[in-house]
């Protein structure tokens, strides 16, 4: 049942991220990217992670790609739309993806997979993870959670002094 | 086979659930705009049936057959998918709230977490609709908009972390039973005042309705829309303030359960705290001029977010210490 869902997600990533890369209007791109990011989130359920989905759709589809359409939204986007979408690339493009899918493909075949996990749970019941992530975000990850904590403070600031025209001292 | 009969009886719940909030968004117009004439000593629709009772099923047939306008210079597919964009987050969110100890449609074990993820999505046909009328007042709206639900999102996000902190779960069904004795409200002012406050700013609602301030930009988002894509909106802004309003109920007011010694059905309760909660957003309308954007702003970002965090400090201390 669970590999008939995984591939409608898995479908549904790969095409709406093909038709997110082809548009020529950047808000139809960026609109393409939220619902990829919906098959992710679908994806993590699959996986039961269903926290992380829901991070995946309350941070990137409802906070940051909010940001981004409100930023393009202030752009002439009939302007962007006239430019020359491709660049005429294609030998560098193909020597790259024949490169990134060797190293994708040498990475894979060392990897040893864990066989795929039961999807025991039905429509009334989930497995809880919270409280396993909260745990191990907090004992064993801490240092790495703080860095990245510290890691956006510090953009925080740098966004604030450079939107901040003049700093009175 | 019992899948299957899962499935089956889930989408029965859902069809009464979704058709269950239609009709009662349909009233609750009905009942805003008999509230307000009252306010302002006017009588309000009078005219189809007894005390314009029929009038929510006349406006809709209204709107129903009114001619659907799309504006030449908009951007088509986003225009029309706006709307839906609108609406279906706010009926999701449906999928998990409970409506009393037995009828629900499901329980997850991040109920709260997944109503704020799916209501945060509603921002989106907004600044859709916005963006793809082509039009001035529409535009000025949505950015309003976007601006206002992202930085109220964020109170609202960590005014709940208090009532969580002492339930110890997500799940909403048990954060209802951990306030069998006391509701979380009396422990949680703090954190119910500005739950409250985000929540009329995350539906738009008066004295933060300045997305579709009439005054200033027509409509705002919605200008150019007219027919069943303008009721779309309107449905959507009527079902997230049901929405809200229930999670306000789960989380500060006990949900589904009452004071023992008036032994009313759970349904019973949950439906007079939700009718208590919408007069006072009414009332709000009809009592409160709107907020200026700078006072929004300032009001949210240096009186809330301190006092919410403050909050969450003294919570998390207090439990620590006692709990």
């Amino acid at each position: 049942m669970e590999i008939y869902f995984f591939y409608m997600f898995a479908g549904g990533m790969i095409i709406t991220s093909l038709l997110m890369v082809t548009r020529a209007n950047v808000i139809h791109a960026a609109l393409l990217l939220v619902l990829t990011f919906f098959f992710l989130a679908g994806v993590f359920v699959l996986a039961g992670a269903e926290f992380l989905a829901a991070v995946q759709i309350l941070l990137y589809a409802g906070g940051i790609m909010v940001l981004y359409l409100f930023s393009i939204m202030l752009m002439n986007v009939e302007v962007a739309v006239r430019m020359r979408q491709w660049h005429r690339q294609g030998v560098v493009v193909f020597v790259a993806v024949v490169l990134l899918g060797l190293q994708i493909w040498a990475v894979l075949g060392e990897v040893e997979f864990a066989a795929p996990k039961q999807w025991e749970w039905s429509l009334g019941a989930t497995p809880g993870n919270v409280e396993a992530i909260g745990a191990v975000l907090y004992t064993k990850f801490l240092f790495p959670f703080e860095v990245a904590s510290v890691l956006l403070l510090a953009a925080m600031i740098g966004a604030i002094v450079l939107a901040k025209r003049r700093i009175e001292r | 086979m019992d899948m299957a009969l899962e499935v089956a009886v889930a989408a029965i719940k859902i069809f009464i659930v979704v058709n269950v909030v239609q009709l009662v968004v349909a009233y609750m117009i009905y009942v805003e705009r008999k509230v307000i004439a009252h306010a302002q000593l006017r009588l309000g629709p009078m005219r189809v049936g007894w005390h314009g009772l029929l009038q929510p099923i006349a406006d809709g047939l209204k709107l129903f057959l009114k001619e659907d306008i799309v504006p030449d210079k908009a951007d088509r597919i986003v225009f029309v998918l706006a709307p839906v964009m609108v609406l279906v987050p706010a009926l999701v969110v449906y999928a998990v709230l409970p409506f009393s100890a037995t009828f629900y449609i499901t329980q997850i074990n991040i109920g709260l977490f997944f109503v704020l993820a799916i209501s945060s999505l509603g921002v989106f046909g907004v600044v859709m609709a916005g963006w793809a009328s082509n039009s001035k007042y529409s535009l000025l709206g949505a950015l309003r908009s976007a601006a206002q639900m992202l930085s109220y999102e964020i109170f609202l996000g960590f005014s709940v972390i208090g009532p969580l902190m002492l339930a110890g779960s997500l799940n909403l069904q048990e954060i209802v039973h951990a306030q069998r004795d006391v509701w979380f409200v009396f422990y949680q002012p703090v954190a119910f005042i500005v739950f409250f406050v985000a929540a009329l700013a995350e539906t738009n609602r008066a004295p933060f309705d300045l997305p579709e301030a009439e005054t200033e930009l027509v409509a705002g988002f919605h200008t150019e829309y007219s027919g069943m894509k303008f009721a779309f909106f309107f449905l959507a802004e009527y079902a997230s303030m049901m929405v809200i309003s229930t999670i306000g109920i789960v989380l500060f007011f006990g949900g589904w359960e009452g004071p023992d010694f008036i032994p009313l059905p759970g349904f019973v309760w949950y439906c007079l705290k939700l009718g208590a909660f919408m007069f006072v957003f009414i009332w709000l309308r009809a009592t409160l001029p709107r907020y200026r954007y700078d006072q929004l702003m300032r009001v949210g970002w240096k009186f809330m977010f301190p006092l919410v965090m403050l909050n969450i400090f003294l919570t998390g201390f207090l439990k620590y210490l006692f709990l």
